[in-house]
């Protein structure tokens, strides 16, 4: 029944995951999402998104912590949560020798209330291809088939992991179009990527995962809201920083130098913009490469690595050598 | 399919479901099974050399059987030619049709990430191994009775004594052998080394389990021995079935071993099965 469209589907909390061997993969993640909501976990290769997704589609029990689909455990009461949801997996699993239609049924035979082969193929543009043999189909095309199998039950909650690598152009916007009215009609979903501007794209709200923490999260907005914005340019041969008006006068939070380009950090990016140029116009400097961006997720993105790269860095207790300062 | 079903749209289209249109006809655990059942029997037939192993083989080796069957003493030991070659053919079949075909079967899916799949939709952990499982067992099953028939129109074996014992070490042999299927597959690594790993189990049953020699014409000590192999009971009542003397004690006895080792394999599988591929 989608009656309560606030109510929290999934709920994540403190959840850790150690595989056998003591690789800490997930290590206290939390997070929930409402019905109809697209959820991103976005992380580098090997930040924990995948370990946390498989945990949410109770295929493993949870080291510590816990998950709830609609109030239950995924794991131990599956019988309450599986025919509510649909799971696409980061590698598709299908026999190699049985055809796309083969394929479709034999999964159909296994979902409440499956919708038939012949509706849901053409869904994912794979109408003409029910005589295939899946090992005969192109990356993109078996990661399509893996969405129809999931969205055969009509799911209320979709897990989608790495949905759109291995397609083309044309194929990842038509996943996004279909991923958009899924939630349209109060699906949530719940994504994994490393493509940013499909969680920019899709999204409502995301998690950036890092070394099995979740480093932020919130609306794309938000997300990117907490980055500064930035200045970057060179200085010419025989100028320094210190030559610059004074950086809190320009409204700059911070900056980083390698001796010749410089880049200042800032959340007021027109005064602080606005300032530099009119310093630059008045000495008659010429500000080379001169580059002004606002914060993107992209940055946020990058931000976090750096920061979380570098935090190691000091905690393993090597000094940088880089030169790189933050004066925030 | 029951309940009305929202319209098709293309990939750029809106609608991709409806929530009033939603059939709400529930998954069964037989129908899962069916379904999975269903593909696997396609995939059986898709597959020559599976298909060479599974029906060729059991149904030529029992040839071999003929001649050296010739060479024993059977008539000191009261067996017929006929009930010296049947349980063993019937052996044979479970070895090859359903044992060494499964291990095969449960390796491949696991690393075409099959098995991972299946776990992540209704189906319960032991709705896929026995949906899997069903198109090899009925394979092993029909065999059976072909060379049951065969074996009644060529060799002129009389009529079962003791049907029930038959059937009871047939059903025994065909759980069992799927059963260890699924914990011999735990230990195998790729679709290769399953005809390396399966070995073992198929050796020691073809010489230990009277499927190639009657346990009756081994010394006492030995045959003792072999009747605590994991196959030996599944034979001694087909065997039995077709002599009609086996007493009650020996018959209890291959029963109880019978069982002991479907449930040690079953324990095993819920211990050691491994659902995805080594990382």
């Amino acid at each position: 029944m989608r009656t309560n469209e606030h109510e929290q589907v999934i709920e994540v909390t403190d959840l850790r995951r150690v595989y056998t061997g003591g690789f800490e993969a997930v290590r206290g993640v939390s997070f929930s999402a409402r019905r109809g909501e697209v959820f991103a976990l976005l992380g580098t290769n090997g930040a924990g998104k995948t370990s946390t997704v498989e945990l949410l589609e109770g295929l493993a029990a949870p080291t510590g912590g816990q998950v709830r689909i609609f109030g239950h455990d995924p794991y131990t009461d599956r019988a309450a949560v599986r025919p509510r949801t649909g799971v696409m997996l980061q590698e598709g699993g299908f026999p190699s020798d049985l055809t796309v239609m083969e394929t479709t049924r034999m999964w159909a035979g296994s979902v409440s209330g499956a919708r038939p082969p012949q509706e849901v193929l053409p869904l994912v543009g794979l109408a003409d291809k029910g005589d295939v043999r899946v090992k005969q189909l192109s990356g993109g095309e078996r990661r399509r088939l893996d969405l129809a199998l999931a969205l055969l039950g009509d799911p209320e909650v979709l897990f989608l992991d790495e949905p759109t690598t291995g397609l083309d152009a044309e194929g990842r916007r038509d996943t996004w179009r279909l991923v958009r009215a899924l939630r349209d009609n109060g699906t949530t979903v719940l994504l994994t990527t490393h493509y940013l501007e499909e969680a920019e794209a899709l999204a409502d709200r995301l998690a950036i995962m890092h070394k099995g923490r979740i480093a932020t999260t919130g609306t794309p907005a938000e997300v990117t809201a907490a980055q500064p914005s930035r200045i970057t340019f060179e200085l010419p041969q025989g100028y320094f920083p210190g030559d610059l008006p004074p950086l809190d006068e320009l409204g700059v939070t911070g900056h980083e130098w390698d001796g010749r380009t410089i880049k200042l950090h800032t959340r007021e990016l027109q005064r602080a913009a606005t300032r530099l140029l009119v310093w630059a116009e008045r000495t008659g400097m010429e500000l080379k490469g001169l580059d002004v961006r606002s914060a993107s997720l992209e940055e946020a993105f990058l931000g976090i690595a750096r920061e979380a790269s570098a935090h190691e860095t000091l905690e393993q207790g090597e000094s940088t050598t880089t030169g790189k300062e933050y004066a925030a | 399919m029951s309940g009305t079903v929202s319209t098709t749209e293309g990939p750029t289209g809106g609608t991709a479901e409806a929530g009033s249109g939603r059939n709400t006809a529930a998954s069964t655990p037989m129908g899962r099974m069916r379904s999975l059942a269903r593909a696997e029997l396609t995939l059986l037939g898709r597959s020559k050399g599976m298909l060479f192993a599974a029906l060729f083989v059991p149904l030529v080796l029992p040839l071999s059987l003929y001649s050296a069957a010739g060479e024993m003493n059977l008539d000191e030991v009261g067996l017929s030619i006929g009930a010296m070659i049947l349980p063993g053919a019937i052996g044979f079949s479970l070895l090859f049709a359903v044992y060494s075909a499964l291990v095969g079967v449960f390796v491949t899916r696991r690393e075409e990430l099959v098995l991972k799949r299946l776990r992540t939709g209704e189906l319960r952990d032991a709705e896929i191994l026995c949906g899997a499982s069903l198109p090899s067992v009925a394979t092993g099953l029909v065999q059976s009775l072909v060379l049951a028939v065969g074996c009644a129109l060529l060799l002129d074996v009389a009529a079962p004594q003791a049907v029930h014992l038959s059937v009871l070490g047939l059903l025994l042999g065909l759980v069992l052998c799927a059963a260890l299927a699924a914990v011999t597959s735990g230990f195998t690594r790729t679709t290769e080394s399953a005809q390396v790993t399966a070995m073992p189990v198929v050796m020691v049953s073809m010489l230990g389990s009277g499927m190639a020699v009657p346990l009756e014409v081994l010394p006492d000590r030995l045959a003792s021995f072999c009747e605590l192999l994991p196959l030996t009971p599944a034979v001694t009542l087909l065997r039995g079935g077709f002599t009609g003397n086996l007493s009650v004690s020996e018959t209890l006895f291959a029963v109880v071993t019978g069982v002991a080792w479907v449930l040690l394999a079953v324990f095993a599988v819920r211990r050691w099965f491994r659902w995805e591929p080594r990382r």
